[in-house]
């Protein structure tokens, strides 16, 4: 693997080495390395592209890594993944998509992830989103995400894009089941000319399901951003929607959530928050001896940690 | 040396909020100001900072003219500000910020700072700096950075304000031992009885202006016994809580 490649897996998956578990890699359209484990199986499917994960009932402890890279100008792939996740089972799933893009056609991912989390399993999911090049091309990004949580599962998402992704339009579809629970964060930055489009859907459908929708987010420079997340609540459910974002130059954000109770028991809150960085963080920091600029760096980093 | 030299600070609208200040505070001296609300306790503790700019006059340490020296500046030489309501941050810890405040000690030895205003650093160097914790809270842990800090001249805004009683006499003692260690000036905004006793000097500002400035046993006698400032007591009809 080349120095670019090494660089975007270690963006995306945290990846220094091939990991230890079960592990695709993806890279310009094509598989380039896979490892199953004993309790993990990933399957090329044979209708279209894109993999089948399946994780054995009662599997505890371990992690998938399944990172896309993009390396050449011009490459415009588009994925199938299907999660099964057996029931009662706990694991570490990290996907993500690294572009470098130096040339001057536009290089894209599409990426449809489908989920099962079944009965009682635990599932972290973390997916990071990361461009780079100099070339003119765009770097666009566009994952679909359908989440099915079943009874007593518990599943956290957490969606990261920090710079480097010229356009993304990110849909998120979740139904959750009695006793399931749904944490989705979402970290986003933008800058320069950047668009970035957030579309979630969860329905709350078993009694006692809960979701939590935490984004975060700063645009700087001309970028937009735009959220929609919606929780509609079918049963006696718990859902919580927070947008928090910091806006930054010439930059546009629009949040718009939405909670629609179906359900006299349906408990729905949403909170969205707009602002530029308060002048007294600013100001505490620079009186503790920051410069005005690693203050305001400072100020972002925690705010998207 | 901190010298102010005729300082006058105008608000919006012009309006004069400190009006032609001159003050002295000498190296290692507890300095305790007070007054009435509004009086412009806190505007003269964000020009010694340099939060504010000084519509005229000289702002001089040990010295040297730092009236034009930006916040940052004015923190590398010494001086350092414990805000009357310090913001929030979010996803920020408490050990971070006093990580941030004293960059030369280990993480470890910053949960003193806690101690020394009554938490516990196990309860609260995780915690974030944000909306979970309460107004007195938020107050110690802001006291705690100022704690962390090798200064020359430390400035707190109301440390007492919103803290319970028990920890208020702890607070009592932190500020008599970080004086005697560190040796530097201590400047305390204060409504306090308990903290004038600590001054060497007390310093009382109302309408913009030093109205008296001595030591303390002749001061205290005199604020405490009868209100200096007949304009903000005659607005009211009564006895205010101020004037008793
Ligand atoms: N930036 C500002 N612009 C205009 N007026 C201000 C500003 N800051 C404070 N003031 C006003 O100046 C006066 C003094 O305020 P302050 O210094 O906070 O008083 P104190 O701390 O003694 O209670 C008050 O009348 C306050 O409303
Ligand atoms: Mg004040």
């Amino acid at each position: 693997m080349n120095v670019v490649e090494k660089r975007l897996l270690r963006e995306v998956a945290d990846l220094h080495d091939m990991p230890a578990g079960a592990y695709n890699i993806r890279k310009d359209g094509q598989g380039v390395g896979r490892q199953n484990t004993e309790n993990i199986e990933i399957k090329t499917k044979t209708d279209k592209p894109g993999i089948d994960i399946i994780i054995k009932p009662g599997t505890k402890g371990e992690s998938v890594h399944i990172p896309v890279i993009i390396t050449e100008s011009g490459i415009e792939d588009m994925v199938y993944n299907n999660f099964d996740i057996g029931e009662g089972s706990e694991v570490l799933i990290v996907a993500g998509c690294g572009i470098h893009n130096s040339g001057s056609k536009k290089s894209q991912h599409d990426g449809i992830h489908h989920f099962i989390i079944r009965k009682g399993a635990r599932v972290h999911y973390v997916e990071k989103h990361y461009g780079e090049g100099e070339g003119a091309g765009e770097r666009v990004l566009n994952p679909k995400t359908i989440i099915e949580v079943e009874e007593g599962a518990y599943a956290e998402f957490e969606l990261v894009q920090l710079k480097g992704v010229d356009s993304t339009r990110r849909s998120t579809e979740a139904k959750i089941h009695k006793n399931g629970h749904l944490l989705i964060t979402e970290r986003l930055l933008t800058h320069k000319k950047q668009y970035a489009e957030s579309d979630m859907v969860v329905e709350l459908l078993g009694e006692d399901s809960t979701t939590q929708i935490i984004s975060r987010s700063v645009a700087q420079d001309d970028s937009q951003q735009v959220f929609y997340p919606r929780v509609i609540g079918m049963n006696k459910c718990r859902g919580h929607v927070q947008c928090d974002a910091i806006i930054m130059d010439r930059a546009v954000v629009r949040a718009i959530p939405e909670i629609a109770a179906h359900h006299t028991d349906a408990q729905l809150v949403h909170e969205a928050a707009i602002g530029k960085i308060a002048g007294e963080q600013i100001i505490k920091l620079m009186s503790m001896g920051l410069t005005e600029q690693v203050a305001e760096e400072t100020i972002l980093q925690g705010f998207l940690k | 040396m901190l010298e102010l030299q005729n300082i006058t600070y105008l608000g919006e609208d012009n309006t004069p909020i400190l009006k032609e200040v001159n003050l002295v505070l000498e190296d290692k001296k507890f300095y305790v100001i007070t007054g009435p609300n509004g009086g412009g306790k806190s505007t003269l503790a964000k020009l010694i900072m340099g939060i504010y700019q000084p519509s005229s006059g000289k702002i001089l340490m040990d010295g040297e003219d730092i009236t034009e020296l930006s916040v940052t500046q004015r923190a590398l030489r010494g001086i350092g500000f414990a805000f009357q309501q310090p913001p929030r941050f979010k996803g920020i810890t408490v050990g971070q910020l006093l990580q941030l405040s004293n960059k030369a000690e280990i993480y470890g030895e910053l949960c003193n700072y806690l101690l020394d205003v009554g938490l516990c650093p196990k309860d609260y160097m995780n915690r974030e700096v944000n909306t979970s914790l309460s107004g007195g809270e938020l107050k110690r842990i802001e006291i705690a950075t100022l704690l962390s800090r090798k200064l020359k001249i430390a400035l707190f805004d109301e440390p007492e304000a919103g803290i319970d009683l028990w920890s208020f006499s702890r607070l009592i003692d932190t500020f008599r031992n970080i004086h005697s260690r560190n040796g530097q000036t201590t400047v305390i905004i204060s409504h306090q009885e308990k903290i004038l006793e600590l001054a060497d000097e007390v310093i009382l500002i109302a309408d913009g202006q030093i109205q008296q400035k001595g030591e303390k046993d002749k001061l205290l006698a005199s604020i405490l016994q009868g209100c200096d400032c007949s304009m903000d007591c005659l607005e009211r009809t009564g006895e205010a809580d101020e004037c008793r």
